[in-house]
């Protein structure tokens, strides 16, 4: 691994149903285990609030990883949020493919309230793998695009 | 209403590469209800578009509006986004909105783009599933045969079915597909009107469907 | 007589008719024609020429019945309603019987998706035209014979008849069964005159359907020829039972091909057909029968043998008195 890729410290965004990823969370705290700082938690009333372009949009502003965390299967305070969330994070990876993003950058998690051992483990999983995988292929090449104040010419390129 | 699918991803990708400043336009109609091509789903391509650009290293501008239908005139005149600062716009609406929009755009240098792939007329038959229900012939039989359409439904349009393919209710082309006429047949029986079933339609004008051309109606109690 | 043909005759004169199937080639040589044609010869009454069947491009079923005419054979054109529209299908119609092809068989045809099957790529996307399905078909060939007018209402040119004995097909154990005999009597009451059955294997099952017709009088009023296919092996009969809508296969007829293979399992077919035929003849209404080996036309002569059909009858060589008589 090179000394960049070692160094580089991604940045992810995990959305958590407030039943249980956000409640797991918050009992790591409490019970001070500790997590990298580098994720951003969104709070969802429940998983099945997620939609593929909540996540794709995390993407284009610069996350490196994205996952979902929802109930246990079969626990989903609303009958079945957690599994329209797996089948979401799915599509997406399908979406991501085809734009040219790695699709293992996001994943779904099922967990329950009282797992906040799990969380950490799951913060440290997707750590560890998007570190492996480097930073975004959106925002590598974000320093290379040109400046959206620039693009005001008119006619359309080569037609 | 208008089932279409959106194109794919890297078939539209193709498609806006000429142009630079793209509005993707979403239609609040039928593609919303179907889930191809509504607000939510042109926030998603334009979405998809904006992170292709990035990791092709496309110089691409990507807008999105979602118009109330892209099918009637005083909608497609309401578009916000400027028409000066778009080379293009990628229609999220039916084959129909694309064709307006062509024809009504003001901006004659603007291309209009399609997004999705037109399918049918259908219904929703669970979420995320819908099928075909109507052909738009223009000279309707449902009356004939018990509310469930031969010319839509069957794979051979048979005014007299069912054909020899008929299968355990299924018709001969795939499992999944229904064979309508076995239904007819079920339903004329459930209503008692069977032995209708024994006459013999005549082979039907189709002259009234796409083969007489392109099709026009006018009201004009409505016209001023 | 209405055309005078062949089949018209022995029908009319209460023979026991005996057609069977040839495929025309997917190449643009008539040597397999007339190869094929010579097993047939004196074996049957009429030689039904398929168009295009399960969608696969073949020489066209109209220039095929014609050599057979000009073999001195008798063909029953197959006229299928999947790729032609009513304008090439009644242009179809004058030019073969122009030529003296008598009888036509009008068939919907297999959709075009049957087309991409084992090795064939065939035409799945190919546009289909069902202009007309069967049953418009034969009463289409019923006007332009009895009326001498066209579809849509214009008459034939005088003196210029359209003269064929109009067929269609029947699938007695097709779903829903209890719809078929109803389906017969629609195609009946639009002018068929003689009907081919698809292949039947479950006698017990057919004998049933043909009560109904037979109460309803339609065996009078349409000669009705139970259909055969040629089993060959097992496996082509449990693919048949699975996959083919309408044919339903005994398991004691399967049984039979048990450890048989090759010239035994040929062998075994010919055997089961022969004794189909035989069951057949005893039900009530039937009038003939319809023999379809597909690809396996060189064993028509051993089939007909083995199921007593020989010696074909004869019918005198009156057919141009016939001709000018009606004319």
């Amino acid at each position: 691994m090179s000394q960049t890729q070692s160094q580089f410290e991604p940045r992810i965004v995990a959305f958590c149903c407030h039943y249980c990823a956000y409640t797991a969370a918050d009992l790591a705290g409490s019970s001070r285990l500790a997590y990298p700082s580098n994720v951003t938690i969104v709070r969802l009333p429940c998983s099945g609030k997620i939609d593929a372009i909540h996540i794709l949009q995390a993407f284009e502003d610069g996350a490196d990883g994205v996952y979902v965390a929802g109930c246990m299967e079969g626990d989903c305070h609303f009958v079945s949020g957690n599994l329209r969330a797996r089948k979401r994070v799915e599509h997406v990876r399908s979406l991501l493919s085809e734009v040219g993003i790695h699709p293992q950058r996001v994943e779904m998690f099922n967990l329950s309230a009282a797992m906040g051992q799990r969380f950490v483990e799951i913060v440290n999983d997707m750590t560890d793998r998007v570190r492996e995988l480097g930073p975004s292929e959106v925002s590598l090449r974000r320093v290379a695009t040109v400046d959206d104040e620039s693009k005001a010419a008119p006619a359309a390129k080569d037609k | 209403m208008i089932i279409a699918q959106r194109k794919k991803f890297e078939e539209l990708l193709e498609m806006v590469r000429p142009y630079r400043r793209v509005l993707v336009l979403g239609c609040g109609g039928c593609v919303t209800v179907c889930n191809a091509g509504g607000e939510k789903e042109a926030g998603l391509l334009a979405t998809e578009l904006r992170l292709a650009a990035r990791t092709h290293g496309l110089d691409l501008e990507v807008k999105t509006e979602t118009i109330t239908r892209q099918c009637d005139p005083e909608f497609v005149e309401a578009i916000t986004t400027p028409l000066a600062e778009i080379d293009a716009i990628l229609s999220t609406a039916c084959g129909v909105g694309v064709n307006f929009l062509t024809e009504r755009i003001t901006d004659r240098r603007i291309t209009v783009l399609p997004a999705l792939n037109t399918s049918f007329y259908g219904a929703t038959e669970s979420h995320g599933e819908w099928s075909e229900k109507c052909a738009g012939c223009g000279n309707c039989v449902l009356h004939l045969t018990g509310g469930l359409c031969p010319v839509g439904r069957c794979a051979k349009t048979l005014s007299n079915g069912p054909c020899g393919g008929s299968n355990n209710g299924k018709c001969e082309i795939n499992t999944d597909a229904d064979c309508i006429w076995a239904a007819i047949v079920e339903r004329m029986e459930e209503l008692g009107r069977l032995e209708e079933l024994e006459r013999i339609e005549e082979p039907r004008d189709w002259s009234t469907a796409r083969h007489g051309g392109p099709r026009k109606t006018v009201r004009e109690d409505l016209k001023i | 007589m209405k055309c005078g043909s062949r089949l018209e005759r022995l029908i009319a004169g209460g023979e026991f008719v005996v057609t069977a199937e040839l495929g025309p080639p997917m190449g643009a040589s008539l040597e397999a024609v007339d190869r094929k044609a010579e097993f047939l010869r004196g074996n049957v009454d009429a030689i039904n020429v398929t168009d295009n069947q399960t969608a696969v491009v073949r020489m066209s079923s109209a220039s095929v019945a014609i050599r057979l005419v000009q073999l001195g054979l008798e063909p029953i054109m197959q006229m299928t309603a999947r790729d032609r529209n009513r304008i090439a299908i009644q242009s179809e119609w004058l030019g073969a019987a122009a030529w003296g092809v008598q009888n036509c068989l009008c068939i919907t045809g297999d959709h075009q998706s049957f087309s991409r099957a084992g090795k064939l790529l065939g035409h799945p996307g190919s546009k289909n035209v069902y202009d007309m399905d069967s049953i418009q078909l034969v009463r289409t060939l019923r006007i332009m014979r009895d009326e001498h007018r066209f579809q849509g209402g214009d008459p034939l040119e005088e003196g210029m008849p359209c003269r064929m004995l109009v067929g269609a097909a029947w699938t007695p154990l097709g779903d829903p069964i209890p719809f078929r005999v109803t389906r017969l009597a629609k195609k009946i009451a639009a002018g068929a005159e003689f009907i081919q059955t698809q292949g039947v294997y479950d006698m017990d099952a057919f004998r049933q359907q043909m009560k109904k017709v037979v109460d309803r009088g339609l065996h009078e009023r349409a000669a009705i020829m139970v259909g055969i296919i040629v089993p060959k092996s097992a496996g082509m009969l449990k693919y048949m039972n699975k996959a083919v809508a309408g044919v339903s296969v005994p398991e004691e007829i399967i049984n039979r091909f048990d450890g048989k293979k090759g010239s035994k399992a040929h062998a075994e077919g010919i055997a089961v057909t022969a004794e189909l035929i035989q069951q057949a003849r005893e039900i009530e209404g039937v009038r003939g029968v319809h023999i379809m080996a597909i690809e396996w036309e060189e064993k028509i002569p051993e089939i007909v043998t083995a199921a007593g059909l020989l010696p074909r009858p004869q019918v005198e060589d009156d057919v141009a008195e016939t001709v000018a008589e009606n004319a």
